[in-house]
């Protein structure tokens, strides 16, 4: 429709990082995803007795990569932090959640 | 926006309490694969299979990595094999074909050797089941299944007797296997003709040319959740319940849509199922005695299982765009760690379970019997287990296991899935006169609802 402001279609995910605390951990993952061109969104982390749980949600609409390879930087740089890394499409919580 | 304790709470539910998405089964019609050269047929039915499904297993395992949740197992259905076998004079060519497309593919199973029989046999249908032995013993991948009673047609007893002389004859020819092939061969009354679920899919008749559809899972997650809720009214209980089967549709839901999408074959439906494994904390049996029974079997097991299963639909039936299949709680013994050790204490009993049967979603699965129970025998319980589908208007079915050389209180092993069954007794009494008479049990009055 002419003049109409198109909105992007804005696709996202959950990136979750499930470990011990260390110093680096939101660096490290950070830089992934800037390299990957991944814009973060949101982000919350809390520390509970060392073990560290941190939550970011991101846009995936414009990655420089695939989702598989994405996935694999970040299950690769997890397993050298001794963390678990992981990224889902956002759908699946907002099915399990939302009605 | 999704919140913190949403997500953590998603992982938890696939983490430690084994949520998963069963199957991602496509069902395909195989009726323009017709042709009166039974070599030519099969070369059809492989090369139509392996086409269609050629991007099922690589879909699945995508979706599977993006969303991060279990896709256990991806099927592939057809169409009932006796419906497109009737110019040839033996089916067994066809299995061979369905079990080579099936590694083709990558699929765990193909379902869909099966024969509708609930009002009589055509000839093709009697060399179909004559043949189900040596096809089951000869294949890897295939399952079998024979819908013998209906509600509108009444109970086929000539294909009842028949199919106890398959079952016994298949636990010989797999002997070897503790009578494995027997456990990819299902007797209904009532089949569905869009079930996901094996051994017993098929893609029915009624079907497109093809169509996805899956089956969810999640027993862990329902007892999680009433753990929350112990000695509360049942008020409580069936809540609970509802809103578990709510979320777990939803993620079944989220992924038949998605493969129909990437398949670009048409969203078929979810069948809201509670489908467990021989896993710890994956199973139903637990969920009964989370409700307050000490062991699954005992008094009052018939009325938790009951509550289960309409509480299963109706949360999960909002969830999903299209529900079918079985739909509702399964009650495998071999494949549900408490199955297995309420049956080996002796709690859980084939009468009990076939009580059962009348309000679960399907009917006797995977129960190993002695190796010496009689042909007649296992028949009089296909005929039992028929006559309380048709009776209540619901699907049911028998998957017996007569485990050869085995007494009661010894095992059958199949590992995986399949899991592991103590021998339970039958009992000693004989049916052969009942079984021999044949003919046709009359379809009950309720069947005329026009």
């Amino acid at each position: 429709m002419k003049g109409a402001i198109r909105l992007k279609q804005v696709s996202k995910a959950v990136v979750t990082v499930l470990g011990f605390d260390r110093k680096g951990i939101i660096a490290k993952v950070s830089h992934v995803l800037f390299d990957r061109g991944i814009n973060i969104l949101d982000i919350s982390q809390t520390i509970v007795d060392g073990f560290f749980n941190m939550m970011m949600v991101v846009d995936i609409s414009e990655p420089t990569c695939s989702f598989d390879e994405l996935q694999d930087d970040l299950i690769r740089l997890g397993k050298a932090m001794g963390l678990q890394i992981r990224i889902q499409k956002n759908e699946i919580f907002e099915a399990m959640h939302q009605i | 926006m999704i919140q913190t304790n949403q997500i953590l709470e998603t992982l938890r539910m696939i983490d430690q309490e084994k949520l998963d998405v069963r199957t991602i089964t496509m069902g395909i019609s195989l009726f323009n694969c017709v042709c009166d050269d039974v070599q030519r047929l099969a070369s059809r039915v492989y090369s139509r299979i392996a086409r269609q499904a050629e991007g099922l297993v690589r879909v699945g395992e995508e979706i599977e990595r993006e969303f991060g949740v279990p896709i256990v197992n991806k099927r592939i259905s057809v169409t009932p094999i006796s419906l497109i076998t009737g110019a040839v004079d033996d089916p067994m060519p066809v299995a061979r074909a369905l079990d080579r497309a099936a590694h083709e593919t990558g699929v765990n199973f193909i379902g869909g050797y099966s024969a509708l029989v609930q009002k009589g046999m055509t000839a093709a249908d009697r060399r179909l089941i004559s043949s189900i032995p040596q096809a089951l013993s000869e294949t890897e991948l295939m399952c079998s299944s024979v819908n013998v009673a209906s509600t509108r047609a009444g109970i086929d007893m000539d294909a009842v007797r028949l199919c106890g002389e398959a079952v016994k004859s298949l636990a010989e020819k797999t002997k070897d296997q503790d009578g494995l092939g027997c456990a990819k061969l299902v007797i209904f009354s009532n089949a569905v003709e869009d079930n996901p679920f094996m051994a017993g899919a098929f893609h029915g008749p009624g079907e497109g040319d093809c169509a996805v559809s899956v089956g969810v899972s999640g027993p862990g997650v329902v007892k999680r959740a009433l753990e929350s809720v112990r000695g509360e009214p049942f008020d409580t209980v069936a809540e609970t319940i509802k809103k578990t089967a709510f979320r777990i549709t939803r993620v079944g839901q989220l992924v038949a849509m998605e493969a129909s999408r990437r398949l670009g074959v048409p969203f078929g439906i979810v069948d809201l199922s509670l489908a467990p494994t021989p896993a710890i904390g994956d199973s139903v049996a637990h969920i009964l005695e989370e409700m307050g029974l000490e062991k699954c079997g005992t008094h009052g097991s018939t009325a938790a299982l009951a509550l289960l299963n309409d509480a299963v639909k109706k949360g999960g039936v909002m969830a999903s765009s299209h529900v079918g299949g079985l739909s509702g709680a399964f009650i495998p013994v071999s494949e549900d760690i408490g199955m297995i050790e309420a049956a080996a204490c002796g709690a859980l009993t084939l009468d009990k379970l076939e009580a059962m049967t009348c309000v679960c979603s399907v009917g006797l699965d995977m129960i190993a019997v002695p190796g010496d129970t009689s042909a007649a025998t296992v028949s009089a319980i296909i005929a039992d287990e028929a006559a309380i589908g048709m009776i209540n208007g619901k699907t049911t079915a028998v998957r017996v296991i007569p485990a050869p050389g085995k007494q009661v209180g010894d095992y059958v092993e199949f590992g995986g899935l399949l899991g592991r069954a103590p021998v339970i007794p039958v009992h000693p009494f004989s049916s052969d006169d009942f079984i021999a008479r044949g003919g046709r049990i009359p379809a009950p009055l309720h069947s005329l609802r026009n």
